[in-house]
């Protein structure tokens, strides 16, 4: 008989991914590449829920995220429910799909933090990227709206070969806005990007360069806190992912399905849905949770691994894309029998000539469309 | 330290106490840290009436402690290098 009770704690943060719509079509996008199957299923009471159980748990930041969050008509009243919850309240937009009126509203409804995408500081490269002509304009506006309302105002530039070349006029122009954070991140291939990755993924000698830009200004100027995430392609250990599968983070995407991290039911697992079990059950006693929990999943090198405890074998979701094996090390791993995949991804990149393809339903549904032909086969 | 003006914690940050945590967390953007007792006591009182003395003066007397002075300015100074307290212009 077993005396000890796994001591599992509550999730601190939560991320509620309010629709996958989105009036972008970012290349790198980490969404789900069949994201046209997910529908919005949530209703405003259906987020209150969700909120309320885990803010009773202890959870105390919320990330508002989607697709694009701005686009569901019930945002300020989320927004509102979680201030009066006492969340954190953090939403990652790209500034693109509403009225630029909505942010003085969103202020007024206790939002504390806006984490704003901007993929360049001009508007061509910004076309280029996310297929949306009026996406710079308005983005410079809700930037300049959120500091004109008080709002803390994070710009987030996800970095690929499209446009890393731009750093140095990158940080000037989060600087110029007035912003309080600028995170520099290169990003990690998922869903479109890694479907993408032979037209997105720069070269070493582009990496250490963007990253030499950027120490250069954090040892000249301190007002803006500058942050780089390297992308893990170019590292020999894993990321520790979500800091160990569900440990700490919980997504709940558009249909309610609740996820350790947002990419998960990407794996052969089956998750919970919010609106047919409380948040509290899903974490502490579902399946799917508690798969990756502990060490006891894991297989050589990860087992015996003097490493384990730091990055918990690295992330599932890589190595399932990578492998067909959601057990196996993360291959980024070099102790990884699987690295050469990485590597191989890496080499091949670097004489590819493949353009990337959009994020959009279509493409979203050509590709549902072209997995069915192929398993009928 | 300027310890006639009052102090205030910065907006973009949050302060509350957490009944789970049994302690003050002070929350910004994805990430959380736990404050001690003494700095949850401190900080608690940075509500934009009270300047570094007034502290000084409501902490002495509430745990009968005067040495606890100096403490409490260092904290103070620290905390408004991170940018958690911001003096509270009227």
């Amino acid at each position: 008989m077993k005396l000890e009770k796994k001591i599992i704690k509550p999730p601190l943060w939560i991320l509620l991914e309010l629709t996958h719509k989105c009036p972008l079509e970012c290349t790198y996008c980490y969404n789900q590449l069949d994201f046209a199957n997910t529908k919005d299923m949530m209703s405003k009471e259906d987020w209150f829920k969700v909120m309320e159980e885990a803010r009773a748990m202890g959870a105390v930041q919320l990330g508002i995220s989607g697709g694009e969050p701005l686009l569901n008509k019930d945002l300020l009243e989320i927004v509102k429910k979680a201030n009066d919850l006492k969340f954190y309240t953090n939403l990652i937009t790209s500034g693109v799909g509403a009225d630029i009126s909505i942010v003085p509203k969103l202020k007024e409804a206790g939002l504390k933090t806006v984490q704003l995408g901007i993929q360049s500081p001009d508007e061509h490269t910004t076309t280029l990227i996310t297929n949306n002509k009026t996406a710079f304009n308005d983005k410079m506006a809700f930037a300049k709206s959120c500091k004109d309302n008080g709002l803390q105002l994070i710009i987030n530039t996800c970095i690929t070969r499209q446009n890393i070349h731009q750093i140095g006029e990158i940080i000037e122009m989060a600087e110029k806005l007035g912003a309080n954070y600028l995170e520099i991140a290169n990003i990690q291939y998922y869903g479109w990007a890694l479907e993408n990755i032979n037209a997105l993924l720069p070269t070493r000698a582009q990496l250490d360069e963007a990253k030499a830009i950027t120490n250069h200004y954090r040892e000249h100027r301190k007002d803006m806190k500058v942050f780089f995430v390297v992308p893990d392609y170019f590292a020999t250990r894993p990321k520790a992912c979500m800091n160990g599968w569900g440990s700490t983070f919980l997504t709940i995407n558009p249909d309610g399905v609740a996820l350790p991290c947002n990419t998960a039911n990407t794996l052969p697992l089956t998750f919970p849905n919010v609106k047919e079990h409380s948040v509290e059950a899903i974490w502490n006693d579902s399946e799917a949770f508690n798969y990756f929990r502990g060490d006891s999943w894991m297989r050589e090198p990860c087992r015996t691994c003097d490493e384990k405890e730091k990055d918990f074998g690295g992330c599932r979701c890589q190595a399932y894309a990578l492998t067909k094996d959601m057990h196996v090390a993360d291959p980024v791993c070099d102790k990884s029998s699987f690295h050469h995949v990485v590597t191989d991804k890496v080499e091949e990149s670097l004489s590819s000539s493949q353009e990337p393809i959009y994020r959009n339903k279509i493409n979203s549904m050509n590709i549902i469309a072209g997995r069915l032909a192929k398993s009928c086969k | 330290m300027q310890r006639e003006k009052f102090l205030v914690v910065n907006n973009h940050f949050q302060l509350q106490y957490e009944e789970k945590q049994s302690c003050y967390v002070l929350l910004y953007p994805e990430g959380m840290v736990q404050l001690s007792f003494s700095a949850g006591e401190i900080m608690n009182l940075c509500d934009g009436t009270k300047s570094c003395d007034d502290i000084i003066m409501a902490l002495t007397e509430k745990f009968s402690d005067e040495s606890i002075e100096n403490d409490i300015v260092e904290f103070l100074d620290e905390a408004m290098n991170r940018d958690w307290i911001i003096y509270h212009e009227a």
